[in-house]
């Protein structure tokens, strides 16, 4: 192996043959060198699914198919996603997404024109269900650290007592949202798209540039790479983590709004299979499970695999529950995949 | 000036620091030196603001500072860059350099990773580093990764005004030689910007780097040197500090082994680890392995415990050839390993001490297939008898036990287990001086009872005082064989000899 930097003869040499140091780079050939093909990875697969699914079925590059079937089919799954990124990539998870998503829904549909009471605050609604995704997340977080509860158990919590609360509101039935404003967010066309998949957009790019530019998402890394080692350095840990679950309470908060006016109605299926697909999109992307690798730009290309693969099934006439089954043989393979670079096998 | 005064510091039972106090001045490289458990870690970790000492008084320019955390310890100037080391791999170099420190390049909430990586590369020019910024810590060597340690504890002379103290934890024990070298040029050539604790178990490094020495042992500093005025030689002693003791070592109590052989390794060998090992060992004998780091020594103990299958020879075991694959086969071969590493790999710490003493053999305490708690309890508390185990009770959670009897639970597990072969990797590792001699007691005991042991020290001394034959590996053979019988002992220079 090539020595990976260039040092002056007075600076420290790499020393090639110290075993333990070639070992080391090795192990984190993920990122480096002949590894950069793996981090391509999900990229690659992404590329040749669609070549092949236009391929068997040339209906699937239709302009039409493209809008409809895969950007409006990604675009609250990728809202979703972001949130749980920064979870992931910290080494934790949040199994509330389903609970948070089905309140806020539910908010959406109850404040604004409905076919089960008089009420009519429009925009209110939206912004109260936005805020509660993320008082929820927030409330996640400080379960998490402050009683120091790991967050797969928190958020668990958190997942039922939000499906309860939404149900107990919605009394177990379906609530129409009416307002047409609310619904204009699915189907309002800008520039051929419609707005939910610009909002979606716009997610992305907040998400990106909070784990790009800003000093949470060093930290977040920071968590996922070492935690112990994060806080001897002066990571505030604890306001990190809590601020994660919070931002993910929000994007789900929005994602939530986005389904309620996509479905036209809030009820208390609303948010099923959507953990699932969410957690199998960050991973497929090639975030590892164990923290500290991949970021927001992979589930973008973890979401559209997903989607890709879900819309090519419909395409070809697939039947739904094979199309089950592949989605969680993907999330096994895709996490077989890159636990090699990872060093740890505790998932927080 | 840097001063730690009459500073102690207790973990349960076990005193890691006894009223040490230690004192650095403006531009000094200050050398730290002591055998493993000596408490220069603690002392350094009290140091370095992880861990607050029981009593004593830290002071700086004579005003005393409480270290609560690292930060703290950060503002007042003081950084370590630590035995383990302490770089993000999944981060790119500058954002190790900045971590926690990212203000200076952050405008309205957004950092600008421009400034941090230019930022960067001025910090690693201090240190001589040439290298890309941007590039993964985890791309770099160790030593390189060293480096970049070294400047992100420099960092701080740009974030405090107090004079800088950079502690170095066993800093050298991963590079080689030429690494080494370099290292030592940076600091030679930084003290002008900080002054230096170098702590090292090589005298030889520590002397050559030092302006002055002090020496721990048991807890306590014991003495002071300048580094110009002292050897080698006369550090080692210092930190040795006996003679061989017969008395420490239970000498009196080493009886002659028995004449069957229980162990036999003919031309054992495995890849490039060792090769051509031979040896007998006897009932109730004591032998100890001698040797240097990568002399091979480490691997063999792995080998007699199934650990490490051999790749060449025979290992036979009260006469029958036995061929360990696993340590599975190697307990029911009848062996048991005394691990170095007792919380992680000795003992199931929340578990109480009859199921730890059980584990390795339940089905003793089983009537109709099912555990029997009587009879766990009877098993437990037999041993806890003939060890002299001090725990409350069979049922005490092994966490809270001291270093030593958590060692003893160890033993007992194997001999309830009938082993008849006891591998003790480095069985006093971390224990302080009353718990090393209960364990010193308890090996003559298992040897009086016939129990044969293979064991490896971080000491000579202490191997030479236990052992009755001791073999000395260096570079993956076995250079010399020793007798060590009572008070006849070799010394230590003997096997050194043969050691490097």
């Amino acid at each position: 192996m090539a020595p990976a930097f260039q040092s002056t003869p007075s600076a420290a040499d790499p020393a090639p043959d110290d075993s333990r140091s070639k070992r080391g780079r090795a192990f984190l050939q993920g990122s480096v060198g002949g590894g950069r093909l793996a981090d391509f990875g999900p990229l690659i697969v992404l590329i040749g699914l669609s070549l092949l699914l236009g391929l068997l079925n040339p209906s699937f590059f239709s302009f039409r198919n493209l809008v409809w079937g895969l950007a409006n089919s990604a675009a609250i799954p990728l809202i979703l996603a972001m949130g749980s990124t920064f979870i992931i990539l910290m080494g934790s998870i949040d199994l509330s997404i389903e609970g948070v998503l089905c309140v806020g829904a539910m908010i959406v549909a109850l404040l604004c024109a409905n076919d089960s009471n008089d009420h009519d605050f429009g925009w209110w609604g939206p912004l109260l269900a936005i805020a509660a995704g993320t008082g929820l997340g927030l409330l996640n977080g400080l379960v998490h650290v402050v009683l120091r509860i790991p967050s797969f158990m928190a958020t668990l919590g958190l997942w039922f007592v939000g499906l309860g609360i939404g149900t107990v509101a919605l009394g177990g039935s379906a609530v129409r949202v009416l307002d047409p404003g609310i619904r204009a967010i699915a189907f309002q066309r800008v520039l051929a798209f419609p707005l939910t998949v610009w909002i979606a957009a716009a997610m992305f790019l907040l998400a990106l540039f909070l784990e790009r530019r800003t000093r949470f998402g060093r930290y977040i890394y920071a968590i996922g790479g070492g935690e112990d080692i994060a806080a001897l350095s002066g990571v505030p840990v604890k306001r990190t983590r809590i601020l994660a679950f919070t931002l993910a309470g929000f994007f789900t908060g929005v994602a939530a709004v986005l389904a309620a006016a996509q479905l036209g109605q809030a009820n208390t299926t609303i948010a099923d299979g959507r953990l699932f697909m969410t957690v199998t999109a960050v991973v497929v992307g090639g975030t590892a499970l164990t923290g500290g690798w991949g970021g927001v730009a992979n589930s973008l290309v973890g979401v559209l695999i997903v989607a890709v693969l879900a819309n090519g099934m419909v395409l070809l006439g697939i039947s739904p529950y094979i199309h089950e089954t592949v989605q969680g043989l993907m999330i096994i393979a895709a996490v077989a995949l890159s636990i090699r670079r990872s060093g740890s096998f505790t998932i927080k | 000036m840097l001063k730690v005064e009459n500073v102690s510091k207790s973990f349960g039972p076990v005193k890691a620091l006894r009223n040490a106090s230690i004192a650095v001045g403006a531009h000094e490289v200050v050398g730290l030196i002591g055998e493993n458990g000596a408490g220069k870690s603690t002392l350094m970790r009290v140091l370095s603001g992880g861990m607050r000492p029981d009593t004593g008084t830290i002071t700086i320019d004579g005003s005393p500072v409480v270290l609560r955390d690292t930060s703290q310890a950060n503002r007042y100037g003081i950084a370590m860059v630590f035995q383990e080391q302490s770089l993000l791999l999944n981060m790119s170099v500058a954002d190790n350099l900045h971590l926690a420190n990212e203000q200076p390049f952050t405008r309205f909430g957004v950092i600008s990773r421009r400034r941090m990586i230019e930022a960067a590369r001025e910090r690693l020019a201090k240190v001589g580093l040439d290298i890309d910024p941007s590039q993964k810590a985890g791309e770099l060597s160790f030593a390189a990764r060293q480096m970049v340690e070294l400047a992100k504890a420099l960092s701080l002379e740009e974030r405090t005004n107090t004079p800088l103290t950079i502690l170095l934890d066993e800093p050298t024990s991963v590079l080689e030689t030429k690494d080494i070298k370099i290292l030592f040029d940076r600091i030679r050539s930084l003290k002008s910007r900080a002054s230096f604790v170098f702590v090292s178990h090589r005298l030889d490094e520590v002397l050559s780097i030092s302006d002055r020495i002090y020496v721990m042992k048991d807890a306590e500093v014991v003495a002071e040197r300048t580094a110009g005025a002292t050897s080698v030689a006369s550090l080692h002693a210092m930190m040795v500090g006996r003679d061989l003791d017969a008395e420490y070592y239970r000498e009196a109590r080493q009886e002659s082994p028995g004449d069957e052989v229980v162990l036999e390794a003919r031309s054992l060998a495995v890849g490039g680890a060792y090769r051509n090992v031979n040896f007998t060992l006897r009932r109730g004998e004591v032998l100890g392995v001698a040797g240097v780091i990568e002399s091979g020594r480490e691997e063999l103990t792995r080998t007699l415990f199934g650990f490490l299958p051999q790749t060449s020879g025979v290992m036979l075991i009260e006469g029958r050839e036995a061929n360990l694959r696993t340590p599975t086969q190697a307990v029911a071969a009848g062996v048991g390993y005394i691990p170095r590493e007792r919380r992680t790999e000795g003992l199931v710490m929340d578990i109480s001490v009859a199921a730890n003493i059980t584990l390795a053999r339940l089905d003793a305490t089983m009537r109709h297939g099912f555990i029997d708690h009587r009879r766990e309890r009877a098993i437990a508390v037999e041993w806890i008898q003939r060890l002299r185990i001090k725990t409350p009770s069979a049922n005490q959670v092994c966490r809270n036990l001291s270093g030593g009897n958590q060692q003893k639970i160890v033993i007992a597990r194997w001999l309830t287990a009938n082993s008849r072969i006891l591998i003790l990797d480095h069985p006093t590792r971390g224990l302080d001086v009353g718990a090393k001699e209960e364990v010193y007691d308890m090996i003559r005991n298992l040897s009086a009872e016939g129990v044969a042991i293979v064991l490896t020290s971080d000491t000579l001394e202490e191997t030479i005082g236990l052992c009755h034959t001791i073999l000395v590996m260096r570079d993956g053979e076995i250079t010399a064989r020793f007798d060590a019988p009572p008070h006849a002992k070799p010394a230590q220079v003997a096997l050194l000899e043969h050691m490097v």
